[in-house]
């Protein structure tokens, strides 16, 4: 057994029993961060204060939300719109963190691409961040159930139809999912429990593991140099601060990256007061009605993109790459086949015009996935559905042939 | 190494709008059909060249052209013939109080409306004459003089019993221009009035039941029942309330709704109603949103004060 001796203050007495000292220094003071960083390295805080604002807003709301079919959409709309005190100032910061979210992660992800942060011993933060990803997408989508006003209905409607697999005729499974035949009680008490419970918890622990598995590599660089953090960190402790090409995390990178949030805080707050309407869709304030189908349904923004590459195929083929869009981007670290680790523009034209490309593309899918499927648009929205497919079937072949810089 | 922050910056910043713009302003732009304001002129209806006499005005209304036989007046002390439901029953929907229908409504659009209402209101696709389908309200043939001059009487006599102008409040333009075939049961409005508070529940449910009735007649008067109102606000938007309000058939041709004449005024006030039921808290919005920027910036401009001193020993 541990010999424990008389506190001599609180901290020591925490100290014995559970090393904070040492707690402090693995996370904070002696967690070392490269210092050829830029603003770009402080989207993971910025995320962490984004999903604290979410959890917050979220308790709030929970205590007012009612998940029946018959009291959802009151319960959102008059009850905490207009008579709990400030319950509409957490409906606003709920609704547009949840848009802003996928803003920051988008961001973040093509930030690793960008600097190839999947490669060399940091797959599983990419990996975990994927599947950090699809954990977002499954709350944002269970959470647009719950007001139950016309969008999260058909959405529903929509998405749980496409478990039915296309000509496998699966309508089995989409009941099973739905617990009736059509989104009703059942479902909308199924995706509440996934809303404020199983989703929140998984990723929190896929927060976890993001950031453990962010621990032994460290994080990348902007130029992809491999970095003696021990070498480094010697020559900080010993005074060098400037020579050093490492800094602390706290408080060297943290004020850093609170300066970002601090700028990243005026942006979210000006779009809660001021514009939060991109983030809460006109048509879910029409209450849910089975009846009636809205003239456009189409996911929120950040759904556009895969959305766009099931529609313009058939139910099939469709289904199949939309299955490909899902999955694909796990896959980047192996896919990548080049042996450089650096910006994206310093790796050869080829993998250059990818990147770009990729990106440019997704714009251009996210746009037409909430366009009307009609003459010109359906067409862009083919070409580029197919370009998405054909680049990732095309990255391992052309980083394969890229020359070590 | 020079400093690449700012582009990045402007990298970020350039690819967010980009999206942003395509998936909101120019998506929207593309689905739904842009309709202008008329700016409540109603242009199409003819101009009143006659100075109307509110004496005059009263003989017509309360004789010759026999309004009160459906309407109430009740400021001239005129009750409805019939209650709500039974008015329903008989026309469709309820007849409405001519009290402050003078201000509410637009002088040009009453002159028409007392001549040929199914051509003010624009419903003729439904109410077809040569067809046999008259609309409910009885049009006025004249009570042997001009006709043109005998309206403009009328409708004076209508301004001259209204209230002031700015005496209209959002409450009294909405309920007699929109509430007597739309509910919003936020703000307690059914379409036979304000659900009082009942001290017996049975008192409740037979006003309830009322309503049921009076909704099924309206069901078969308009086709479908017309929706309730309480979060229209934020569901369409304030111009696209308005521009339909002023003119259904330009947002959706052939539909029941009628144009219902209203002045930009009283349109205002409309809107207003519609924001205190579904954006009741804008005021407050408004007041929280300016303090929270000014929290926020102030903790940005220390953030970076912060910043500035930590790194000054890492360069």
């Amino acid at each position: 057994m541990a010999h424990f001796t008389k506190a001599t203050s609180v901290k020591d007495w925490l100290d014995q029993r559970l090393a904070v000292e040492k707690l402090e220094k693995v996370m904070m003071s002696e967690y070392w961060i490269p210092k050829n960083i830029n603003f770009l390295w402080a989207m993971g805080m910025v995320l962490v204060i984004t999903f604290a604002l979410l959890v917050v807003s979220g308790i709030f709301l929970l205590m007012y939300y009612v998940p029946t079919t018959a009291e959802a959409f009151n319960s959102v709309n008059y009850t905490i719109m207009r008579e709990v005190d400030f319950g509409w100032l957490w409906r606003h910061v709920h609704g547009v963190a949840a848009s802003v979210v996928f803003l920051i992660i988008y961001i973040h992800m093509f930030t690793g691409i960008y600097y190839g942060s999947y490669k060399k011993g940091r797959e599983l933060i990419w990996i975990s961040g994927m599947l950090l990803f699809v954990a977002f997408s499954a709350e944002a989508f269970s959470g647009y159930m719950l007001p139950w006003g016309q969008m999260s209905y058909w959405a529903g409607m929509v998405i749980t139809n496409l478990f039915s697999g296309g000509s496998l005729h699966a309508d089995g499974l989409v009941e099973w999912i739905r617990g009736d035949y059509v989104p009703a009680q059942a479902f909308l008490g199924r995706f509440f429990m996934l809303h404020v419970l199983l989703i929140p918890l998984a990723i929190m622990g896929l927060i976890g593991l993001h950031f453990g598995a962010l621990r032994i590599p460290h994080v990348n660089n902007q130029d992809g140099e491999e970095i003696d953090f021990d070498a480094e960190a010697k020559k900080y402790l010993d005074g060098d601060k400037a020579g050093s090409k490492v800094m602390r995390f706290a408080n060297d990178f943290m004020s850093k990256d609170m300066m970002v949030v601090g700028v990243y805080l005026v942006f979210f707050f000006y779009l809660v007061f001021y514009n939060y309407g991109f983030a809460m869709d006109p048509v879910n304030f029409d209450p849910a009605n089975g009846l009636s189908t809205p003239a456009h349904i189409y996911p929120e923004w950040y759904f556009l993109w895969s959305y766009e590459i099931l529609r313009p195929f058939n139910i099939d083929l469709g289904l199949i790459l939309f299955a490909f869009a899902q999955v694909i981007f796990v896959m980047l670290p192996f896919l990548d086949r080049s042996p450089n680790t650096c910006a994206a523009n310093r790796r050869g034209t080829p993998f250059k015009v990818w990147f770009w490309l990729m990106l440019s593309n997704m714009i251009v899918l996210t746009a037409m996935g909430k366009l009307p499927p009609e003459g010109i648009f359906s067409t862009i929205g083919l070409v580029s559905a197919v370009l998405f497919v054909v680049m990732w079937l095309a990255l391992p072949v052309i980083t394969s042939r890229e020359k070590k810089v | 190494m020079k400093n690449k922050e700012p582009l990045i910056l402007a990298v970020v910043v350039f690819f967010t709008l980009v999206t942003y713009y395509l998936v909101e302003p120019y998506a929207h732009h593309v689905m739904h059909k842009h309709v202008d304001s008329e700016n409540f002129a109603y242009a199409d209806l003819p101009a009143v060249s006659k100075k109307g006499d509110a004496t005059r005005g009263q003989e017509l209304v309360m004789g010759a052209g026999a309004c009160t036989g459906c309407h109430s007046i009740n400021v001239a002390d005129m009750p409805a013939p019939m209650d709500a439901v039974s008015a329903a029953a008989a026309y469709g929907v309820n007849p409405p109080d001519l009290s402050n229908a003078g201000v509410v409504y637009d002088a040009k659009f009453l002159n028409d409306l007392i001549k040929n209402p199914a051509h003010a209101l624009l419903v003729e696709h439904k109410f077809d004459a040569a067809k046999g389908q008259m609309h409910p309200m009885v049009a006025f043939y004249g009570a042997g003089g001009d006709i043109d001059q005998e309206t403009a009487d009328m409708v004076a006599y209508l301004q001259s019993i209204a209230v002031k102008k700015e005496d209209v409040t959002s409450a009294m333009a909405f309920e007699n221009a929109c509430g007597r075939c739309h509910a919003v049961g936020y703000e307690n409005w059914t379409q036979i009035g304000t659900k009082p508070k009942f001290k017996h529940e049975k008192d409740g449910l037979a006003f309830d039941i009322k309503v049921l009735d009076y909704q099924d007649t309206l069901k078969k008067y308009m086709g479908k029942l017309p929706p309730d109102l309480s979060m229209y606000i934020r569901s369409r938007n304030e111009h696209f309330i308005s521009t339909f309000v002023e003119n259904p058939q330009n947002h959706l041709a052939g539909t029941a709704m009628p144009r219902t004449g209203v002045t930009a005024h009283s349109m205002e006030k409309i809107i207003e109603y519609m924001k205190d039921a579904g954006d009741t808290k804008r005021h407050e919005r408004e007041s929280v949103g300016k303090n929270v920027m000014i929290y926020i910036v102030i903790f940005a401009i220390f953030a970076l004060l912060w910043k500035k001193q930590v790194w000054r020993d890492l360069h």
